[in-house]
């Protein structure tokens, strides 16, 4: 009997491409992409404490990228995504408790983290600026 | 239940899967007030001097909660890229050689910035 065969021909259980987009699939989608993306930023933060502990010419130069337009974005992305990751990761805690399940409370729970991470990033570098011109 | 043939070839339960899933959760919580700490570290050291930037991460408290950042999010990440990758990668081998290499990352960012950390705190 050849097993490869029945392998390749057994049913599979619908995918992806078979569902209409939903909110809450798409959140789940983001909390992944975003936890990836963090792995980067976590580079970033390596390269950057790495730069701190290695002196003045080697911070000058990091210091350099962060400051310029392209390194501001890649930080305000950045910190977006943590914020995202953390508030999505929220949501999760929260559901393993058993509660929070039902379809008006995951709707709800996906609207938050959404308003919640664009705005608690804005307020958060909003107030970095002004702690830093104070 | 494991059979005898699966007993032999080592496949079943491990009996640790809830330790990794507890392990996600318990540095997931760690992780929220730590990550507020480094958003706000970060933001309020955009372009400031080095002296200044140095002098603040060679504060203990400081440190500590860098450090403990860097250990709880290094294991968070580390699981969750374990997660990704067996979802994704289905080659035994190629399934085995992004695990080694997502454990190899996490290590290697974890010790990057202890050491980065540790140096800033006691000089040299």
């Amino acid at each position: 009997m050849n097993n490869g065969n029945i392998e390749a021909r057994r049913p599979l259980s619908p995918h992806l491409q078979i569902y209409r987009p939903m909110l809450t699939m798409m959140m789940s989608i983001a909390h992944r992409i975003s936890g990836a993306a963090l792995a980067t930023g976590f580079v970033l933060l390596a390269w950057w404490l790495l730069a701190i502990s290695a002196g003045p010419e080697p911070f000058a130069t990091v210091n350099h990228f962060f400051a310029s337009i392209p390194g501001q974005m890649l930080l305000f992305g950045y910190s977006w995504a943590l914020i995202h990751h953390m508030l999505g990761g929220m949501r999760h805690l929260i559901w393993d408790t058993g509660h929070g399940l039902d379809k008006v409370s995951i709707e709800i729970f996906a609207w938050a983290t959404i308003i919640g991470s664009t705005t608690l990033t804005l307020v958060l570098w909003l107030a970095g600026y002004w702690l830093k011109g104070a | 239940m494991t059979t005898p043939l699966a007993k032999v070839r080592g496949l079943g339960s491990a009996h640790r899967g809830a330790e990794t899933f507890w392990r996600q959760r318990l540095t997931a919580l760690a992780n929220i007030p730590l990550v507020l700490f480094l958003i706000l570290s970060i933001v309020t050291h955009i372009g400031a001097d080095y002296g200044a930037v140095r002098a603040y991460f060679a504060r203990p408290l400081v440190a500590l909660l860098m450090l403990a950042l860097t250990i709880s999010a290094s294991i968070h990440m580390r699981i969750g890229l374990k997660e990704i990758i067996e979802d994704y990668v289905h080659g035994h081998g190629a399934k085995i050689m992004a695990l080694v290499l997502a454990t190899v990352f996490a290590g290697g960012i974890a010790l990057s910035c202890t050491f980065a950390l540790l140096k800033i705190s006691f000089g040299a």
